[in-house]
């Protein structure tokens, strides 16, 4: 992996439907001053920045990255943007981490973001396909029928989406960046919200956020003096495939299992289950978090939906998912995917705040986008390897 | 300050010409006369529909063309209960995944005639085309799939349907 790696500084804004009091270059700035404060540097120590959004049309303003440079002290140094769909928060922190282990950089400053309030994701995620009738209703309309192919293939009772629901933002009730803070949450509220794209009920859904998150990344003789506890990259992993192809299996991809063999392999990982603490995992609609407890190797094919069912994924439970309460309790879509990396990181640094799980060392990242075709991952530790 | 000006809205229009290329032009001019044109991967042997000139599974150009009846099987859906930014179709609405007769990749399309919540997976479906004086160069030429009078069928795995 050439250079050691090593996460110094996070920061996230707090995530809501509507940052008015912030434009686009305020919003990715809030997030980057607040990296650089936890890493006690300033711009001038940033060698290089890393920007990573979704699609332009989500906003509307085409290679937003061109004017957000001054905003993120980038004039004069390079500065580089990744696309790669809802992963793009994943894969914005790869490329940054590459720069470091590679030897170009000494720190690299990341960040990604999305303003969702300043345009319509779901117009920009519906356009017309000149050889398909124009029926593409959102995310939701694509990912539901995969989702009623798991229910149906792995006979999982109906609850279990709800409970991934009710669990979710349940923890995010102790991340105070989280954009839902839903006090009143219950199994029944969840289960009485309306379908949107059935079998997926409104309160399955991830909410349309804005918000920002930045990470500073040192190498290794930086990061082991760093003012706080670094996170060290031990594993990083990408993978993707083609939405349509005869065979595809859209249910459990192969790309998201080969991504996992590639990240576990490099991090000496054998039994994810047993020798990952806890994992930040792409669920932007509840029934993803058993789905991608198979793709992940964390249960067998089939089987995912009964560590939701037995709580091993809650707080207290033996891996726990999604302590932040996740992409269902925050999407600012093309910072999602970050936001899942850092708050791994936070975790093996000891500094997720009242969603720490006691004593974690190892943690995975995930995210994944696009037609469930672009999968990233990274392992990160508490101890130097 | 005095009247700040806190949002503008600022509209976006997007109209593109769309290059065909050769399959897919195929399956386009098929669909103007009423027939569904898919391709055979000479590698894995599969039939692809819409014909798109290459097999995304083997990486190989795809020459042999297969025309498809307009009759399938419902292999996964959803009931749409929010409208489709400009689109006429209403809500609720189904979208599903259908394997037509022959084919080895599902074909994305409306499924009408019955009530939502009557739609099965395993379901036999056969396209009601517009009037044939509308036809143009468009899968909306199929209104949408509706049931047949056949028994459900048992779906396979994905994996195991496809040829390789």
């Amino acid at each position: 992996m050439g250079e050691l790696c090593g996460v110094v500084g996070i920061g996230q804004t707090k995530y809501a439907s509507k940052r008015g009091d912030l434009s686009i270059a305020g919003l990715v700035r809030e997030a980057g001053i607040r990296a650089l404060e936890d890493a006690d540097l300033d711009w001038k120590d940033i060698d290089a920045v890393v920007i990573g959004k979704a699609p332009d049309m989500f906003e509307g303003v085409m290679m937003p990255e061109l004017y957000l440079a001054d905003a993120l002290g980038a004039s004069g140094k390079p500065m580089l943007r990744v696309h790669t769909a809802g992963s793009v928060g994943g894969s914005t922190s790869i490329v940054a981490a590459s720069l470091v282990q590679a030897g170009i950089h000494d720190r690299v400053l990341t960040v990604a973001f999305e303003k969702q309030s300043e345009s319509n994701a779901m117009w920009a995620l519906s356009s017309k396909q000149p050889f398909s009738p124009h029926i593409n209703a959102g995310a939701g309309g694509y990912f539901a029928p995969h989702i009623r192919t798991y229910m149906r293939r792995s006979q999982a009772p109906d609850h279990i989406g709800m409970l991934v629901a009710l669990k979710d933002r349940l923890n995010a009730l102790k991340n105070p960046y989280a954009h839902l803070q839903m006090e009143d949450i219950s199994l029944q509220k969840i289960e009485a919200s309306p379908m949107l794209w059935a079998p997926i009920r409104y309160l399955e859904t991830c909410p349309s956020s804005d918000g920002a998150c930045a990470m500073v990344l040192a190498r290794e003789a930086l990061a082991k003096d760093a003012p706080r506890p670094p996170a060290w990259l031990v594993g990083t992993a990408m993978r993707t495939e083609p939405t349509m192809f005869p065979g595809r299996e859209e249910v459990n991809p192969q790309a998201g299992k080969d991504c996992a063999a590639d990240v576990y392999a490099q991090a000496g990982i054998t039994d994810p289950r047993k020798d990952i603490d806890v994992a930040e995992v792409y669920v932007p609609f509840s029934w993803f978090e058993p789905m991608w407890m198979e793709n992940l190797g964390f249960a067998e094919e089939g089987t995912g939906w009964q560590m939701t069912d037995e709580g091993a994924t809650a707080l207290d439970g033996d891996m726990p998912i999604n302590a932040s309460g996740g992409v269902l309790s925050s999407n600012p879509i093309g910072a999602s995917g970050m936001i899942r990396f850092a708050e791994a990181a936070l975790q093996v640094r000891g500094m997720a705040g009242d969603h720490q799980i006691d004593g974690a060392r190892t943690a995975l990242g995930h995210a994944y986008g696009g037609g469930s075709q672009y999968f990233c991952m990274w392992i990160v530790r508490s101890e130097r390897p | 300050m005095e009247n700040p000006v806190e949002e503008i809205q600022t509209p976006i229009r997007l109209d593109y010409q769309y290059t065909a290329g050769e399959a897919t032009a195929r399956f386009l001019r098929g669909l103007k006369q009423g027939r569904i044109l898919g391709q055979r991967c000479p590698s894995c042997r599969n039939v692809i529909v819409p014909a798109r000139g290459a097999c995304a599974r083997c990486g190989v150009a795809t020459k042999e063309e297969v025309e498809l009846p307009d009759v399938g099987t419902v292999t996964t859906f959803c009931v749409v209960h929010i409208p489709v930014p400009g689109s006429a179709v209403k809500p609720p609405f189904v979208c599903a995944t259908i394997k037509l007769d022959g084919a080895d990749i599902g074909l994305f399309h409306l499924v009408g005639g019955i009530p939502p919540d009557q739609v099965r997976a395993g379901m036999r479906v056969k396209a009601q085309w517009k009037p044939r004086e509308e036809w143009d160069y468009t899968l909306e030429n199929i209104l949408y799939f509706t049931p047949m009078d056949e028994p459900d069928v048992e779906l396979d795995d994905p994996r195991s349907s496809a040829h390789a």
